[in-house]
């Protein structure tokens, strides 16, 4: 118990030049931890798992070295991609990765099971469907056929060139917007990754909980200006309860509406053709319910957009596809058309028929070849819908008495639910 | 066996004599810990037996009850805990037995012995007769007896803490240390024993310093042994009211007057010793406040947990020409004497404590006392008003000083370049580098530095760095701060035209024959490095050149040979300025791609340089060498690997040196810049680095605070290595989860050991991080699954404890995420179960730190991922 040192420094720094250096040198190491540990959280969630149908494509390499043993057909890791290599593409590349990405919607053909519980519901903003991509510090939008939409500085992070470094370069978003032309704003459906965290495999609920949260957080959603050229905004989501419903088909938006978008509550963002997520459409909603001409005129007979296979098969784009018909022999000899060819067909009204609530069409009648901004042949669904738009349309009405029938099983059901 | 014949000779002067009795003290120790325990306490309540072994015998048994290292501590705390109580019961009799020995040394010993038991006991409700019997009849004792149990209280308090003692206990206490304080006790050691034991049982007088009646007795009988006739009484009476003024400041308003008197006077008149400890409670005052207000500024609703009262305020009339007074008592060769504090010291740094805490008010009661002794012929005056002038820059607004320093500045200049005098000359180097830390850099808006002036004053300095050693040290320090000046500047700075002539005069000071003086080689180091540090890209050409310089140097050190231990130790220090200067300027140039490539044409020739350094000792590395090698390897990337075969012997030297700690530490820091430079590459040596991180961690004798960057590196190991750490599992797994188990025992002891505990929270969870991220991709992910109850467990009990900081949040909710992320689905059911996962991981969601929020996103993703299966 000796009195204690009072000596304070005097004349000369608290700390010594070593001192500093060395904490500099641990602050240096913390830093680059955080940056090592933040780039295997990035990169280990960017790899999107994506249901891509040509294994042969050289952008299909397992992130895994060569001479990995191969893993079963079923491991999702078998066709990892990297988000971040991807965003380097150029070109035709580039295009025909991103026309691979998007989520697509099937045509709502009967209604799903239990979906006032297990679904969400939209409507859609009439517009381009797109891919917004912000890295490197621009941002960049491409259509579902992969071609660059808009070229522009955004408030997404890492979006523009701004003063604030948003995060290391390998900080990116995507996000599935609808672009809308009447008020240049880009309205975000869906949120595949953010802040280089992949969303792939978290459930809708999540994304859109997740888009809610994070999107106005950046300044996104504010008025366009230097650094952001476009507005960014989020469209109601309904739970798709009467309520739900009636607000997505009879509210006011401030957009265009294009029929309306169901998504599951527990489905995982998943590339292509999708069951979890449709869309439905009627002349209230959509100005768009029949496929039109390039005109803009409803065709007198259906037109549908086919893949043509090996055998003469022609081919919708699911997966797998489903073979709608075969092309004439004749046809195939004289314009010589290749297997992968998107051919266009007239379908006679009497050459279809609906069988087990499949539809099978007898008479396809080929009018050429599709345009060429086309990426996909239709999906069966789409051909499906239209049919039964142009002849027995599913209605709101049976939407509404679907969720109002599957209300009232609920409440029966929900002593079985308890003791599962 | 005799004891008292091992115990003499275990202090023999004769090495074989005290090798042979240290071993058989440790053959009796681990025989039978139980009747050596016993054998010592009876040896040292033995008044029969000789001072040393006595002596001897109680410092074994105190270090049988307590060690620094955490871990070891913790072991020494459970084995006396199951000992056989009947054992446990004699030895503290013998031990309160020796207190009334007529030989000191024996008292005093048993006294430390006794609070090391007490320290152990008390918490777990053990011993609770120890005070009661300290203080039965403690006034029937002999004088020696009360002195040595006043002693053992003293003790105590410093050893326990104040929650384990209940206020029963306390006012007992603090009612016989303050009649032991008392001037109607006769026996002056008593007297200073009581008042010494005050200044520790201070910390267990919350509640009775609420009381007035008690606090105001306390107060007297404290500022009545500051005029105690016996100068150690005065001292240490002091010394409790510096304890008081940091512990109990709110509540010393009503005494503050009178203290001020008491402490004037003694500034004044007292022998040093008393004056010195007399100026630090107003030192300790404007700490205070000085914290205080830093808490009001920092929180706009102004309402601190304590409020201020602004003591320094209210006394400056009379506190500030009282320490202007003593600023003139200087001794005259201080500025040579590395170890001098004396009063004009002691005066001179309050007075800077005071502007600090008063900001603008200082200077209209300092300005008249420069101006009239700034010219006078007696160098005192001179140098006490020059000095009180750097004393006040720091705290007082810019534009307050900024007339003042704009005058000031020339005759500053003159006066350093004229003045016959050399403490003269360095208060006022010192002050013209206090002008350039507080009142220069980009943050200040009109600058004093101009194209106009800014050519004399380095012309000034750099003549300055020819003057003897302590000025041009303080010229060096000047320059140091006019360079920091241009931190943030980017491409050009004021000083690049000037920077070839900066650099070569400091390297010329360097080479000076007398730059072993006032460490002014170190100084003139430091400064080449902060210059460097901060200097812009237009003069990255001379850094460059810099460097073939510094390797001729540190080529010269490495060249010479056959050198005395003293030569020895002067190469070792200059090795170590130049591997630092190096360090700096590795870091520079590997900041931004052009430069790194310039510099990697010397890369192999420096590491050779390195690597030769370390050749230059036999059995340690050098600490610098380490620390530059960390920069380097972070800047030559993955290309590292080609040293790494020599290199590695060195690294593991490093890694096994625990005496000198904080090389161990740098070298740890280092093998994780390796990891992140060398990645995968690494492997190789990953059997030699993890066995020998593993040893240290079971090592009792490395300092603790090595423990938790260790653990730091398994992560970055396992990040770098991915499923190869599948090896390692085994054994680091064990380690963490027992350092997770102790630092739940740990937290809250105090605030120095909840900051270690936090320190090894955060280098598990950063541990267990890497793993996970390491693994993750991985089929042996799998192998992960076991440890994950253990360590959502861990998350939960940090959460609930709620004591953890910053850091350890965001790496703890970061962790959640990484365990969600590597084991997805399979772990989803657990995570859902953890505390950690729903309450912690919305706290963190919200909170205002972005880097929490960082890895609080990262969690949520990736735990819905997993929870979603």
């Amino acid at each position: 118990m000796a009195p204690h040192d009072l000596r304070r420094p005097f004349k000369r720094p608290a700390i010594s030049d070593q001192q500093k250096r060395r904490e500099l040198a641990l602050l240096r190491q913390a830093q680059h931890r955080r940056d090592a540990q933040l780039q295997a959280r990035t990169l280990a969630s960017s790899i999107a798992f994506l249901q891509d149908q040509n294994p042969t494509h050289h952008l299909d390499q397992p992130i895994s070295e060569p001479g990995a043993e191969p893993e079963p057909e079923s491991e999702p890791q078998h066709r990892d991609f990297n988000v971040v290599q991807a965003s380097k593409l150029r070109g035709s590349e580039a295009r025909n990765w991103f026309a691979r990405q998007l989520m697509l919607p099937e045509w709502m053909i009967d209604v799903p099971p239990r979906l006032n519980r297990d679904w969400y519901v939209f409507a859609r903003p009439a517009g381009k469907r797109c891919f917004v991509v912000s890295s490197n510090r621009t941002t960049v939008s491409r259509l579902r056929n992969g071609s660059v939409l808009h070229h522009f500085p955004s408030a997404l992070p890492n979006g523009a060139r701004t003063k604030d470094v948003s995060g290391p370069a390998h900080v990116f978003c995507i996000l599935d917007c609808i672009f809308h032309e009447p008020d240049q704003t880009y309205y975000v459906i869906d949120m595949v990754c953010w802040r280089g965290y992949s969303l792939y495999d978290c459930t809708a609920e999540f994304r859109f909980f997740w888009l809610n949260s994070k999107l106005t957080e950046t300044g996104a959603c504010n008025p366009p200006s230097v650094y952001h050229r476009y507005r960014f905004s989020i469209v109601p989501i309904y739970d798709c309860d009467q309520n739900g419903l009636h607000a997505a088909y009879a509210g006011a938006v401030p957009y265009g509406k294009d029929g309306l978008l169901f998504y599951n509550k527990h489905a995982h963002y998943q590339t292509g053709n999708t069951p979890l997520a449709l869309v439905w459409k009627d002349e209230n909603c959509s100005q768009y319910v029949l496929d039109t001409d390039s005109k803009g005129q409803v065709p007198s007979q259906q037109q549908v957009v086919l893949e043509l296979q090996e055998d003469r098969k022609l081919a919708t784009s699911d997966d797998p596809p489903v073979v709608l018909g075969y092309l004439d022999g004749d046809i195939l000899q004289k314009s010589g058309l290749r297997t992968g060819t998107l051919l266009r067909f007239a379908i006679n009204d009497g050459g279809v028929r609906i069988v087990d609530g499949k539809l099978e069409i007898a008479d396809v009648n080929y009018a050429g070849k599709a345009n060429r901004a086309r990426a996909f042949a239709d999906s069966y669904s789409k051909v499906f819908f239209q049919y039964t738009a142009r002849h027995s349309p599913l209605k709101i009405d049976d939407l509404v008495a679907s969720v109002h029938s599957s209300q009232d099983q609920e409440s029966e059901s929900s002593d079985i639910e308890m003791v599962q | 066996m005799e004891v008292t014949r091992v115990l003499l000779n275990a202090q023999a002067v004769d090495g074989t004599v005290r090798k042979q009795a240290e071993d058989s003290l440790k053959q009796f120790q681990d025989q039978n810990l139980p009747s050596f325990l016993l054998c010592l306490s009876g040896e040292l309540a033995n008044n029969d037996k000789p001072v040393d072994s006595r002596k001897l015998a109680g410092l074994i048994l105190k270090n049988a009850l307590d060690a620094k290292e955490q871990l070891r501590k913790f072991e020494l705390v459970q084995r006396w805990l199951s000992l056989d109580p009947a054992v446990k019961a004699q030895i503290k009799g013998c031990l309160l037995q020796t207190l009334s020995s007529p030989v000191p040394d024996a008292r005093s010993t048993a006294s430390q012995v006794i609070a090391k038991v007490a320290g152990i006991e008390l918490p777990h409700n053990q011993w609770p007769e120890l005070i009661g019997s300290l203080l039965s009849n403690i006034h029937h004792h002999p004088a020696h007896f009360k002195q040595a149990t006043l002693e053992t209280l003293g003790y105590i308090c410093e050893e326990v803490s104040s929650d384990v003692v209940d206020q029963d206990q306390v006012n007992t206490i603090l009612t016989a240390v303050v009649q032991g304080m008392n001037s109607s006790e006769g026996d002056n050691d008593v007297r200073l024993a009581a008042t010494r034991a005050l200044c520790n049982a201070l910390g267990f007088a919350q509640v009775n310093f609420t009381s007035d009646m008690e606090r105001d007795y306390i107060m007297r009988v404290v500022c009545e042994a500051t005029l105690s006739p016996d100068m150690r009484i005065r001292q240490a009476a002091f010394e409790c009211l510096v304890s008081i003024s940091s512990m109990y400041y709110e509540k010393l308003s009503s005494y503050i007057h009178d203290i001020f008197n008491i402490a004037s006077k003694a500034v004044r008149e007292d022998e040093e010793p008393v004056a010195l400890q007399a100026i630090e409670f107003w030192s300790s005052i404007c700490d205070e406040e000085i914290d205080i207000l830093e808490e009001y500024g920092g929180d706009f609703s102004g309402d601190s947990e304590v409020p201020c009262f602004y003591f320094v305020k209210k006394a400056l009339p009379a506190l500030v020409p009282m320490l202007l007074e003593t600023l003139l008592k200087q001794e005259d060769d201080q500025d040579q004497d590395e170890g001098a504090w004396n009063i004009s010291m002691a005066g001179g740094t309050c007075l800077g404590l005071v502007a600090r805490t008063v900001t603008d008010d200082i200077v209209p009661l300092v300005l008249p006392f420069i101006e009239e002794n700034i010219a006078k012929p007696d160098w005192r005056q001179r140098e006490a008003a020059t000095y009180a002038f750097g004393s006040i820059l720091e705290g007082p607004a810019p534009d307050k000083l900024m007339p003042i320093v704009n005058v000031a500045l020339n005759f500053m200049l003159n006066a350093l370049t004229k003045d016959p005098n050399n403490h003269v000359k360095d208060s006022t180097a010192w002050t013209l580098g206090r002008i350039f830390e507080f009142l220069h850099g980009s943050t200040i808006e009109s600058p004093i530095i101009t194209n106009a002036n800014c050519q004399q004053i380095l012309t000034v300095l750099l003549q300055s760095m020819k003057d003897v050693p302590n000025v041009a040290e303080k010229a060096c320090g000047a320059l140091y701060f006019l360079a920091q000046g241009y931190e943030d500047t980017v491409s050009s700075s004021l000083l690049s035209p000037f920077f070839q002539d900066i650099v070569q005069a400091l390297l010329t000071v360097t080479r000076r024959e007398d730059a072993g003086e006032s460490r002014l080689r170190t100084a003139a180091y430091e400064t080449l490095n902060e210059v460097v540090r901060c200097s812009a890209d237009e003069t990255v050409p001379t850094v460059l050149q810099l460097v073939p310089v510094i390797m001729m140097e540190l080529n010269n050190t490495v060249e010479a040979q056959k050198l005395s231990s003293e030569e020895k130790a002067r190469q070792n220090e200059l090795q170590g300025l130049l591997c630092g200067c190096l360090q700096v300027i590795i870091q520079k140039l590997g900041a931004s791609e052009p430069t790194k490539h310039l510099f990697m044409q010397y890369a192999d020739q420096v590491m050779g340089l390195f690597l030769r350094v370390f050749a230059c000792r036999h059995a340690t590395v050098h600490e610098e060498t380490m620390l530059a090698i960390g920069a380097l390897a972070y800047t030559t990337g993955s290309d590292f690997a080609k040293y790494m075969q020599e290199f590695y012997p060195y690294l593991e030297m490093g890694l096994q040196n625990f005496e000198e700690y904080q090389v161990c530490a740098i070298t740890v820091g280092v093998v994780g810049d390796l990891c992140r430079a060398l990645e995968e590459k690494i492997l190789p040596y990953c059997d030699g680095i993890m066995t020998q991180l593993l040893k240290d961690l079971s090592s009792n004798q490395l300092h603790r605070s090595v423990k938790p960057p260790i653990f730091s590196c398994f992560g970055d190991i396992a990040l770098a290595i991915g499923e190869n750490f599948e090896k390692y599992l085994i054994y680091a797994m064990p380690m963490l989860q027992g350092a997770a188990e102790v630092s739940t025992h740990t937290s809250g002891a105090d605030d120095e050991m909840t900051e270690y505990t936090n320190m090894l929270r955060n280098g598990i969870l950063e541990a267990y991080s890497g793993i996970f991220q390491g693994f993750k991709n991985s089929p042996k992910t799998q192998l992960l699954m076991p440890y994950a109850p253990h360590i959502l467990q861990f998350l939960d009990s940090i959460y609930l404890k709620k004591d953890m900081d910053d850091v350890v949040t965001k790496t703890a909710i970061g962790l959640l995420g990484d365990l969600a992320d590597a084991l997805g689905g399979n772990a989803g059911p657990l995570i859902s179960q953890a505390v950690a996962s729903k309450n912690f991981l919305k706290e963190c969601l919200s909170s205002d730190d972005h880097l929490i929020k960082e890895s609080a996103d990262w969690a949520q993703l990736a735990v819905s991922r997993a929870v979603a299966g």
